[in-house]
């Protein structure tokens, strides 16, 4: 099938990292979005400050599939390092635009690309005499050129630098300016627009785009968090500071222009999760963010949380591990880490988010859900996710809600109380009831410890007594799975014999994955998961296939491993589809490992 | 140490100002080891709070992993208690600190949990300068493990079973004060009359107070050529002063003699009186402070006292700015920006 040309390709940037490409290229995906049409744009980064290869890739897709696709369209290349394998990556009949300036060397030249030469630099030499102009201007002149070129509206690119520049408003003209020479440098040399090109849609509704870790952040000054202790790691960083971005605009005492918050930087991810752990034990809502190698050190402090049960909320942005692996490329592979973090028998609550709005949901709800289980609660972000812009339906907050805090006694409570038991189970949930220090003067007092201890908090090495608590802590995680957020089914009723299970950013690609299969006759069902524990609809849902591809973005397929483990699945069940290079997956990547394993073709026509 | 104790008290056992005896401020029965020092750490702080009338439930108390750290089980029972991981008590005191500033942190951590696996958290929090008590029991080797030598260990001191540490000790006192701490007191268990006014003083204390007291431990480390030993300690011992501490509301009285001693006055009113300065100790000078440990080390002396104080220390709620009300009373009303907010902010990424 013939391919639509219309608002339905993608673009790559190629530039030199710190020459400050990033704005004008997030300029050009902004536009469009404001013309109405889906998009996703991935920046594609070195673990550098300056001088490496960066590209930002821009898929545009009308149909609104928003994961990431191979093959180039339309390649910028403003960076001569990359020049030759940015050359080979355009897909044939595609489109290779460069600054001419320079000719470009015979071997650059392929027979089936269609090269746009714009002498950038010439221009901008004879333009603007700063040579930070002449850098930065050039980034906004090619996006002037492709505005010509896919046909980008200009008053939307007007309007938004419009935005960008306000309060300094001296900078709109000279961009324009610069927006300007790119695009008349097309009309005067090129024929326009190319077939690819793009087209005003209303496609986006009420979305927004804005990146998962920025989400995380505000979600937490919604959830309540007062005390966030962090140490920097990419690709969480951007986590606390959106928090502080947004805890400063809308968390300062009106009176003394104090805080409402308090924000401290650690010195390592120990001291993070500790003084999570101590905040939370004191009666704040407080959280860290991190990554692979930070939940790493955490995993002791994690096994103190969930054994002295005390709410803690953690936010990992996973990236490409083992070790310090590849810190500025995606991967979902700290989850089994994660789900069983520190020695001994502990099991944590995990949630996985896959688009900006769920990673403000779950973070707000985050600390309802750690408040209510007194356990730690981990928020599975990755790179992909955190750190790149995504279409997500918009941020809503009812006034009605109201805090959970979970069993937490009062003073008056405790003295209404026959005795306190920090570790008794009163309602039979495997819930206990605690109570925050400074509560009672003498009623309600307890040791919080990592040692074992019995239902009073008394110290105790009675191995009963230990058995005992550990078999509540099973029965709290029971109480887990009908609290935690419920996975997501595609269809009401089983249509193939045949299921997909995914989760987190894998989503955009298997959703792209189910259609295409669906146009070759292959009907797919479909579960997306939103937590650990998994509860019985996940367990349904592979009872009821006979095949379950399992799509993850690691290479040990460990969401495969946990749901061997937690729930008995027969392994021969559960095909893994794998993508662990860093990139996030895309749905050619789940189609083809499908189908390889769906050779020889049975009868897998729908249903009905 | 033994596994009855008589629940009689003397009736006429004295009150303080909350009506409380002491007992309010016991702990569970110690199970560490008959003469253990760390024991009567634990009795001063009972004192300390006692004499000073601190409701027990406005302090929390916490410690680390190790002899030292079991010792808040030992005291102040009314109090909420945490004992955490080794080494990261300093985390779990600032997270704990910055979400309620309105109550006392005593921290409570040995020369392991200090000295070794502690020592990123124990500079960290002196940097910060959080209110808390920071009480060091400081033995010099790993009781729990049986003995072996811990980085305090003075070189050439010689353990139970006769190897002779070979490596040169970190001085907590010394580091605390390079590193910048707002308060710096060096005791030792055997002396009540100097270590519970040092632990008021140190609760009073707006920033962080750190006292290293050295607390033989006699099991492993009391034997001769240990430099550890309750022997070697008291022969070696010298006190930079006598201290009392003045609360606020009292008076001072005609005890002291005029131009005897120095007073120094606190923060709140609260004075601490130090009488018999020894040579060079001037409390406010940091670099005298810093000269006269080292000295007294070179003279194979322990020096003790108050060391350092600065009093005009601010804490970490005031170098971030952070509410003057506790975080954790914050409500709803006051953390959620609400929906109206929120449509604004989704305005902006569009």
């Amino acid at each position: 099938m013939r391919e639509s040309k219309v608002n339905n390709f993608v673009v790559r940037f190629a530039n030199v990292n710190g020459s400050g490409s990033a704005s004008a290229n997030y300029l050009f995906a902004k536009a469009v979005f404001r013309m109405g049409v889906p998009v996703t744009p991935k920046n594609i980064f070195p673990s550098n400050i300056q001088g490496l290869p960066t590209w930002y890739e821009v898929r545009v897709s009308e149909k609104g599939y928003l994961g990431r696709r191979e093959g180039v369209d339309f390649m910028v290349c403003m960076n001569p390092q990359s020049m030759p394998d940015d050359v080979k990556s355009v897909k044939s009949g595609g489109y290779f635009l460069y600054d001419s300036t320079k000719r470009l060397h015979p071997e650059l030249i392929r027979d089936d690309v269609n090269y746009i030469g714009v002498p950038l630099m010439e221009i901008c030499n004879r333009e603007y005499t700063d040579p930070r102009q002449r850098q930065l201007f050039k980034n906004v002149m090619y996006i002037g050129a492709l505005s010509t070129l896919l046909g980008i509206e200009f008053e939307v690119l007007q309007q938004l630098l419009d935005d960008q520049f306000q309060g300094k408003e001296k900078l709109v003209a000279p961009n324009v300016k610069a927006l300007k020479l790119g695009a008349q440098y097309i009309l005067d040399n090129y024929p326009y627009p190319l077939e690819i090109h793009l087209k005003r849609r209303n496609l986006i509704g009420d979305k927004i785009m804005i990146d998962g870790n920025a989400a995380c952040g505000l979600g937490a000054v919604y959830g309540g968090a007062t005390v966030v202790a962090w140490y920097p790691i990419t690709p969480s960083t951007s986590v606390v500071e959106a928090f502080e971005k947004y805890a400063k605009k809308m968390r300062i005492d009106k009176e003394t222009g104090k805080k409402n918050f308090a924000i401290v930087q650690s010195e390592d991810e120990l001291a993070a999760i500790g003084m999570v752990i101590g905040a939370n034990w004191n009666g704040a809502r407080s959280f860290t963010a991190t990554s692979g190698p930070g939940l790493s050190l955490m995993n002791e402090f994690l096994g103190l949380a969930y054994f002295a049960e005390i709410p803690t909320v953690l936010i990992d942005v996973q990236r490409t591990g083992p070790s310090t692996g590849m810190p500025t490329r995606t991967q979902q592979s700290d989850i089994t880490m994660a789900a069983y973090a520190s020695h001994g028998d502990t099991k944590h609550i995990l949630l996985f988010p896959a688009t900006p709005k769920e990673c403000f949901d779950m973070t707000a709800g985050s600390f309802d859900l750690a408040e209510l289980l007194q356990t730690p609660v981990i928020i599975m972000s990755d790179l992909d996710l955190g750190m790149n812009d995504h279409l997500s339906p918009a941020f809503e907050w009812d006034d009605k809600r109201k805090y959970n805090r979970g069993k937490v006694l009062n003073a008056q409570q405790l003295e209404e109380i026959p005795h306190f038991g920090r570790y008794l189970d009163v309602d039979g949930d495997g819930i206990p009831y605690r109570t925050i220090p400074g509560t009672h003067p003498t009623k309600g007092s307890f040791f919080t410890r990592g040692t074992s201890r019995d239902e009073y908090a008394a110290y105790t090495e009675d191995g009963n007594v230990y058995a005992r608590n550990m078999e509540r802590l099973l029965k709290k995680w029971d109480t887990a799975k009908t609290k935690v957020p419920a996975p997501h089914l595609y269809q009401k009723e089983n249509k193939s014999p045949y299921g997909l299970l995914f989760f987190g950013t894998s989503t955009y690609s298997a959703e792209e994955a189910i259609d295409i299969m669906a146009q070759e006759s292959i009907a797919l069902d479909a579960i997306r998961l939103k937590a650990f524990p998994f509860n019985k609809t996940v367990e349904d849902f592979i009872n009821s296939h006979e095949k379950i591809f399992v799509i993850e973005q690691n290479r040990d397929a460990q969401m495969r491993s946990l749901l061997i483990n937690e729930l008995d699945a027969n392994p021969q069940k559960l095909i893994s589809v794998l993508n662990y290079d860093g990139l996030p997956i895309t749905a050619n990547t789940i189609t083809t490992q499908i189908s390889k394993n769906l050779a020889p073709a049975k009868s897998l026509i729908y249903h009905q | 140490m033994t596994y009855i104790r008589s629940q009689f008290r003397h009736p006429g056992l004295p009150v303080n100002e909350l009506g409380y005896t002491t007992k309010e401020y016991e702990g569970a029965l110690s199970t560490l080891c008959a003469g253990c020092g760390h024991d009567s750490i634990s009795g001063c702080i009972i004192q300390a709070c006692f004499e000073m009338s601190v409701a027990p439930h406005r302090i929390a108390k916490l410690s680390g992993i190790g002899c030292s750290s079991k010792t808040p089980t030992y005291f102040l029972g009314n109090s909420h208690g945490f004992n955490s991981v080794h080494g990261r008590m300093p985390s779990v005191a600032t997270g704990a600190n910055m979400a309620n500033r309105d109550l006392i942190y005593l921290g409570v951590s040995g020369d392991g949990d200090t000295a070794s696996i502690g020592m990123g958290q124990f500079v960290h929090v002196i940097r910060r300068n959080l209110n808390m008590v920071y009480i060091v029991m400081n033995n010099g080797c790993y009781g729990l493990t049986k003995g072996q030598d811990s980085a305090t260990a003075d070189e050439g001191s010689k353990s139970k079973k006769g190897s002779v540490n070979p490596f040169q000790p970190i001085d907590l006192a010394g580091m605390a004060l390079e590193l910048g701490a707002s308060f710096v007191a060096q005791s030792f268990s055997g002396d009540k009359e100097q270590l519970v006014p040092l632990i008021k003083a140190a609760i009073d204390h707006p920033g962080f107070a750190f006292i290293n007291v050295i607390s033989p431990c006699v099991t492993f480390n009391n034997n001769p050529g240990s430099t550890k030993a309750y022997d070697y300690v008291r022969e070696h011992i010298e006190a930079s002063a006598t201290i009392d501490f003045v609360p606020a509301k009292t008076e001072i009285t005609t005890k002291y003699a005029d131009g005897t001693g120095t007073d120094i006055e606190l923060h709140d009113g609260s004075h601490i009186h130090l009488e018999k300065l020894a040579a060079g100790i001037n409390p406010y000078d940091r670099l005298a402070a810093m000269n006269a440990l080292q000295n007294a080390r070179n003279n194979h002396e322990i020096l003790t006292g108050l060391l350092y104080i600065e009093p005009e220390s601010t804490d970490l709620h005031h170098t971030i700015q952070s509410s003057d009300r506790a975080l954790n009373s914050l409500g709803q009303e006051e953390l959620c920006p609400g929906a109206e907010a929120l449509a604004g902010i989704n305005e902006g990424f569009r």
